[in-house]
């Protein structure tokens, strides 16, 4: 594999992740407790449909076969999607939702804070412009987990069992594959595992403030290089791509 | 408003437009807590690059003129038109006043 195409899979792997994440956010729109939150919840799906739009449009044109970010986005199947499995999780209750988010909003902002570094400028620049977000997706995500965690006896629960749900789904963010570990040694990429101690690091402190615990459990799931999802997932891109498939040329 | 509406206080939102100009009251949100109205406010109000500072204030502590004492408060400046600086020469490149 060439370094254009390992760099395309890449961006085919970043940009899925903020797609996926973007549409569970926007999944929430009129469906928050609050209209604050409601709008809270889908300005984070923006943020996320905005780091997605860079990622695919970079590896569209890094692939060069005259592909867009909306082909990429809305005319790849399951099997072709590469996200992380974390974020393809259903929203659940708000608990739910939460935890996954903290749990991503605190290796993204680890992440692209390493990214920064990239040698590759445009990957650098779109982590410049996410770290900002991701710094502010932190903020919100783990403010209600320490609510909801130290809130009453039911929002405890409700965490509580959410911090355990998604747990199993966190290995998968630091998984480095052959691919991942040669760009990182080019400098392109981050080498996730180096950042694990930190981001466990700052779960373990969210957490433990929140009045909550992690599970013991360390048994991960793996699978999303390769294509293999949760059940939710096809689901999810059967809604999403429906509008693009039955309307290619749709415009606004 | 109470918290038994599960909806949170009511917190008056004001937003500085760009450094040194006044804040400007802008609207309300509902919030559980400081941190909360803060974000909240962030979320509603600056999203489109309304803001550069945001300042939430718990509605309960936003004292109010009664709209009762409007004559006797504000009608008694109308005849002092001097009090307007209409009769000074404004210093040319000055802003803001």
């Amino acid at each position: 594999m060439t370094t254009q195409e390992m760099i395309f899979q890449y961006c085919l792997r970043m940009g899925d992740t903020h797609n996926v994440l973007s549409h569970r956010m926007g999944e929430w729109c009129t469906n928050g407790h609050i209209l604050e939150e409601d709008i809270a919840m889908t300005n984070i799906a923006l943020d996320h449909i905005g780091a997605a739009r860079a990622w695919l449009m970079y590896g569209a044109e890094i692939e060069g076969k005259g592909r867009t970010e909306d082909d990429l986005a809305y005319h790849r199947d399951e099997r072709d999607y590469v996200n992380m499995l974390l974020v393809e999780l259903p929203n659940g209750n708000f608990a739910d939702t939460i935890a996954r988010n903290f749990m991503f909003d605190a290796f993204s902002l680890l992440y692209y804070s390493e990214l920064a570094n990239s040698s590759d400028s445009t990957l650098a620049g779109i982590a410049g412009k996410v770290i900002k977000e991701a710094k502010y997706h932190l903020k919100h995500s783990s403010n209600w987990m320490l609510r909801l965690g130290d809130g009453t006896e039911e929002s405890h629960q409700k965490m509580q069992t959410a911090i355990n749900e998604v747990w199993r789904f966190t290995g998968n963010m630091f998984e480095m594959d052959e691919l991942d570990q040669a760009l990182a040694d080019a400098g392109i990429a981050v080498d996730a595992a180096k950042i694990k101690d930190a981001w466990m690091t700052t779960v373990e402190s969210a957490v433990a403030k929140a009045t909550l615990t992690l599970p013991e459990n360390n048994y991960m799931l793996t699978g999303s290089k390769e294509g293999i999802h949760t059940e939710a997932l096809g689901h999810m891109l059967a809604e999403m791509q429906s509008l693009a498939r039955a309307y290619p040329d749709a415009k606004w | 408003m109470s918290v038994d509406n599960n909806q949170g206080e009511l917190w008056e939102v004001f937003i500085q437009s760009k450094n040194n100009l006044p804040y400007k009251h802008v609207g309300s949100v509902h919030a559980t807590d400081k941190e909360m109205a803060l974000q909240n406010a962030r979320d509603l109000y600056t999203r489109r690059g309304e803001g550069r500072g945001i300042w939430v204030v718990p509605s309960q502590y936003i004292v109010a003129s009664d709209p009762e004492d409007d004559a006797s408060n504000f009608d008694p400046s109308e005849d002092k038109i001097y009090r307007h600086p209409t009769f000074y020469v404004m210093p040319e490149g000055s802003k803001n006043i």
